[in-house]
């Protein structure tokens, strides 16, 4: 081991130098046991960034563990830039969703951006051209001026990023909720495709090979912005606006085509992102995953800035920067690669066969530390763990009874209210900033259950998707986790597709109390569950904790991105009817599920009641039995009933395509025990809306796999209006007024400003 | 055929430029770099849509001193035929094959969606395979399409029937419920007094399969395919 | 040769709808600013070059507008004075 003397003009280290880099002393003392001396600065830095929650994982690594990871068709699974699964004909899709929550909050547009700059390069640093992007999004009410602020810019930042690398934005979800009013979620997800062959591991190897700086110069942007994100959000946070990166898209797209060919050349052993904790994380990753050791000497990174400490280039997450270690003797090789693209690059160490992690300044050893104790010995928590027992209680109330609104006289009402609400109206004000058809493959984009995209020189094609519902996570955990994977499924399924694998973006408060590490522990195991049920394993996502503001923490919002396979073009379907006449099949049971639902939250104003029941067995089953639905060719639209119940996905069904809108006659008949708001308005899950021009056949196939199915109704044309008779309740309307209802809703909350002051920039405006 | 596909660094339709050519036409195509000087005995030379040089000063102002440039403008001068899509339409109008500008939309926002627009002129090369005004659905994607020109250039191209593509509502007519960014006259294509050079903001290559929702471009590439192979 | 600072504004060409420039003002407004009227919003660039004088410095900067900073169709441009740095 080398002499590591502090550097001159280094602060000394005290108890309060420690704290403010968010060690505990008991991870302090661990430190110094490894080093077996006092940490430099520098190394004090190197240490906060991969120990913090971020980098390191460490409340959530031993839950992580539990998660089904394996199949015949994964090739990659977790502890990768992104997963990889195989989709047949030697093609290959690489995906992974991640949050870029705190920086959002402090600013929408670069927060977003930089988000989604990130999470492509995770993708590509895979040797996957990345195909599309899917964004879920949670913000607080847009009656707000700074929920209108923080949605407005979140989207620009989105589609400005993305639209100018030229990866269509297709699809995703978008939630308001005013437990997001303090602390937005927004989860990029990015997915790619490759040939398998070009798949490539951020594993550093081979002593002797030159580790290479590429891409953009390092600034003193963003430094500590991976601890940054392991905060609880605060008013101070928006004094530290300097830790928010600025996005540069059009490097990026250099930086994209010239990794894309790097990795075909056959040059390099490995390539990585500098992301979260910059040149350190990658760095070390790198050589932990390879078992090696790295020297890296930042006299050599190109720096943006004159002065700059080694400090502050190691933890530097100035974006659109990559690390890449070359075989030996290849440089030029490389160097000309990368000129073409008008990129630079500078080899700033290389790999060695000493077991230590190293960096000099110069001559000088500025940090050092044993082998991948550096990743390795980063301590690991499973801390209390207890329900808030409001929560249970909540969850044990008895909802039935809520009474009746007066305006609830007339169920037309009450789902014109749901149809306007922001969470369940159309979202067509965001994605029509989003470049939705660049790379023509896009085949059903933002709007429909799942978006669709062919795959050339094949007949088949991918469904994406993106779910959540926290509200039913914050009221059961576990429940919530099953059913975030339970509905991505059925909307993937919807399209014709069968689920194959997901990716997971884990939102949660701060794990060191115990009610919130209650509600990560057992959204993670419904999740399992529900991952094992369906054949659908994780292949990797991200873990975003300490989403709290003063107001108090998110809902637990465990985002599930899922990618199924579509085996032929024929088998993509709608969720929107298309032709009247055509017979409406409800797949699935409805109970008088009201708990948890959106009619309560958004008409009562409660937030009660047990959730759904998720039945994974029931929801194996009714998938199941509408792929096989779908592939025999009965099926001609299909959508999943979720948010809003039966009555708001029937209405979908009809005015979901603006440019043909449909209208329906619906009689569900014998409600039994449920009241006709349950029917109408209930949760339940496992169902889907079918339209069918053969209805006989769907319901044959469905009772194939003892899957409840029944004819309700038929589509009717538009001028016919909207009729559903829920036992002695009847609901009609006509369909343009449900059409106003729904496409008209965020337009018209976002009319009011196009520039926002600075007033709506304040977190004091929260509580306004 | 050959068609030559430019790629700037920051072009991101040059891929569908090319499948378009390639797979729909089955025609030759070649891309272009945007650093070199050759233009590898194109017969007709696209400027796809993207963000060229990342469009920080303004979108095509770099672009347009490109090395390939000094080429594209010398074809275009020989009368050969130039297709400047979406980013390639800016280009143009920055590098003079095209009179007016391209601003940023008059909604301050980007604007993604399937869009009518009417074929105003059905006699240009380009164009030959529509009926004059035929409606048909292109997709545009853009955050800076707004046709700008002063008062006697606008006149001057309506007059000359240079006016290709205009935006349309659902029935048709040429009004600000059917105008996406705000362009003068509802202009979303135009092309030069020599018939050769053609900008619009529509994009007809990702408009070429009834999958993907229309196959309403087809007829501008068989147009060109029928004029300049005859 | 002196190294010389010259500022450019580059402000929309007045008569053409300038969206942001009614956005600003319509945000100003609604802000408690109702004396606001015609606001446009350009561009400010700032360059450093090498020249003989404060005049040549402007000369250079001129022609560097017209061939990139500037679009003629859509934009008027003024130079400030030069100054050495």
């Amino acid at each position: 081991m080398a002499n590591v003397n502090p550097r001159p003009g280094d602060p000394a280290i005290t108890p309060v130098l420690v704290a403010e880099h968010g060690l505990t002393p008991g991870e302090y003392e661990k430190l110094v046991a490894m080093l077996g001396r006092m940490p430099t600065f520098t190394e004090l830095g190197i240490v906060s960034a991969l120990w913090s929650e971020h980098c390191s994982y460490k409340h959530s690594r031993n839950l992580l563990k539990t998660l089904p990871t394996t199949a015949p068709w994964v090739l990659q699974g977790p502890g990768e830039n992104a997963g990889v699964i195989s989709i047949g004909d030697g093609l290959a899709v690489a995906f992974k969703i991640e949050s870029h929550n705190h920086p959002s909050a402090v600013d929408p547009y670069q927060g977003a951006a930089t988000g989604v700059g990130g999470i492509l390069r995770d993708v590509f640093t895979m040797g996957a051209r990345p195909v599309a992007m899917l964004n879920s999004l949670r913000f607080g009410s847009l009656e707000s001026a700074r929920g209108r602020y923080l949605f407005g810019g979140v989207v620009k930042g989105i589609g400005d990023y993305g639209n100018c690398v030229g990866i269509p934005t297709v699809g995703g979800e978008i939630v308001f909720d005013d437990a997001y009013e303090g602390n937005p979620l927004v989860n990029a997800m990015c997915v790619g495709l490759m040939h398998k062959e070009d798949l490539i591991r951020a594993k550093a190897e081979g002593v002797g090979n030159p580790i290479i700086a590429v891409g953009a110069r390092t600034g003193r942007d963003g430094i500590h912005g991976a601890s940054f994100a392991s905060e609880d959000l605060s008013e101070a946070s928006d004094a530290k606006r300097p830790r928010v990166q600025v996005g540069d898209p059009f490097t990026e797209k250099l930086l994209l085509e010239a990794s894309l060919e790097l990795i075909r050349s056959g040059h390099i052993v490995a390539i990585q992102d500098m992301g979260a904790a910059g040149l350190t994380s990658s760095s070390a990753e790198m050589a932990e995953r390879g078992d090696v050791g790295v020297t890296i000497d930042v006299a050599c990174v190109p720096v943006r800035e004159k002065g700059m400490t080694p400090y502050e280039i190691l933890l530097s997450e100035s974006q659109e920067r990559m690390l890449v270690v070359a075989h030996r003797g290849r440089e030029s090789e490389v160097r000309a690669i990368l000129a073409k693209w008008d990129l630079a690059a500078a080899v700033i160490g290389e790999v060695i066969a000493e077991p230590v992690y190293r960096v000099t300044e110069g001559a000088t050893v500025v940090a050092e530390f044993p082998g991948s104790r550096l990743v390795t010995d980063c301590p690991r928590y499973s801390p209390e763990s207890r329900e808030d027992p409001e929560v249970a209680a909540l969850r044990a109330a008895d909802v039935s009874g809520i009474a009746p609104l007066p305006d609830e006289i007339d169920p037309a009402w009450t789902l014109l209210t749901l149809l306007s609400s922001p969470t369940i109206a159309s979202k067509a004000w965001a994605y029509r900033q989003y470049d939705s058809t660049v790379r023509t493959n896009t085949v059903v984009g933002p709007g429909g259950d799942a978006a669709v995209l062919r795959i050339r020189g094949t007949n088949k094609a991918i469904a994406l998707k993106t779910d959540c519902n926290g509200r039913y996570t914050y009221l059961d955990p576990r429940v919530g986790g099953r059913i975030a994977v339970a509905e991505a499924a059925r909307n993937v399924a919807c399209t014709g597709a069968r689920p194959l694998a997901i990716t997971n973006c884990l939102n949660f408060g701060n794990p060191r109390r115990p009610e919130v590490f209650h509600q990560l522990k057992e959204a993670i195991a419904g999740i399992g569950e529900a991952c094992i049920a369906l054949s659908t394993p994780v292949t990797g996502g991200n873990v975003s904790l300490y989403n709290e503001s003063p107001r108090g923490a998110v809902y637990p919002t465990p985002v599930i991105g899922m990618v199924g396979l579509i085996d032929s073009l024929e088998h993509i379907t709608r969720s929107t009817f298309g032709t009247a006449g055509d017979s409406i099949v409800l797949i699935g049971d409805t109970g008088d599920e009201l708990g948890g639902s959106e009619y309560l939250a958004l008409v009562h104003g409660v937030v009660a009641g047990a959730p759904p029941a998720c039945d994974l067995k029931r929801e194996r089953a009714a998938i199941d039995a509408l792929l096989d639905a779908i592939a025999s060719g009965h099926v001609a639209s299909a959508h999943d009933c979720s948010d809003g119940g039966l009555a708001v996905a029937l209405a979908e069904c009809c005015i979901g395509d603006q440019s043909n809108p449909t209208g329906l006659d619906v009689h569900l008949g014998d409600l039994g025990d449920v009241s006709p708001r349950g029917a109408l308005f209930g949760e339940s899950q496992g169902r889907f809306v079918v339209s069918s021009p053969a209805p006989a056949s769907v319901m044959r196939v469905a009772e194939r796999y003892g899957v409840p199915a029944r004819v309700i109704g038929s589509v009717r044309p538009a001028e016919d209006g909207f009729h559903i008779k829920a036992g002695e309740s009847e609901l009609d309307s006509d369909v343009a007024s449900l059409a106003a209802a729904y496409h008209a809703a965020i337009p018209a909350l976002m009319s009011s400003e196009r520039l926002w002051s600075n007033a709506a920039r304040q977190p004091a405006l929260v509580n306004a | 055929m050959k068609f030559g596909i430019v790629t700037f660094p920051g072009s991101n339709c040059d891929y569908d430029a090319y499948r378009a050519v390639v797979d729909s036409l089955g025609e030759a195509a070649v891309y272009l770099w945007h650093k070199n000087h050759d233009l590898q005995g194109s017969d007709v030379v696209i400027l796809p849509g993207g963000f060229s040089y990342g469009d920080y000063l303004r979108a095509g102002a770099i672009a347009r001193f490109s090395p390939v440039m000094h080429e594209v403008a010398e074809h275009a001068r020989r009368g050969g035929p130039v297709l400047g899509i979406c980013n390639g339409f800016q280009i143009a109008c920055e590098a003079g094959l095209l009179p007016g500008a391209l601003l940023r939309n008059e909604s301050l926002r980007f604007v993604s969606a399937p869009i009518a627009v009417r074929v105003e002129n059905a006699n240009t090369l380009f164009t030959s395979g529509y009926a004059d005004g035929q409606r048909i659905v292109l997709p545009i994607a853009h955050g800076d399409g707004r046709f700008t020109a002063d008062d006697a250039t606008l006149d001057e191209i309506e007059g000359s029937g240079r006016i290709v593509f205009r935006y349309v509502d659902d029935a048709g007519e040429a009004t600000a419920a059917g105008n996406p960014n705000g362009s003068s006259r509802n202009i979303a294509g135009i092309i030069n007094d020599g018939g050769n050079v053609i900008g619009m903001m529509p994009h007809p290559e990702r408009a070429l399969d009834r999958l993907l929702g229309s196959d309403d471009g087809l007829a501008l590439f068989e147009s060109m395919l029928a004029r300049v192979a005859a | 040769m002196t190294v010389f600072r010259v500022g450019v504004h580059i402000t929309p060409r007045r008569g053409l709808l300038d969206p942001q420039g009614k956005a600003v003002e319509g945000a100003l407004h609604s802000l408690g600013f109702p004396g606001v009227s015609d606001v446009h919003v350009g561009r400010y660039v700032v360059i450093e070059t090498r020249a003989a004088d404060a005049g040549a410095a402007a000369d250079s900067v001129r022609g560097m507008c017209e061939r990139l900073l500037a679009n003629p169709v859509t934009e008027d441009f003024e130079i400030e004075t030069a100054a050495p740095t």
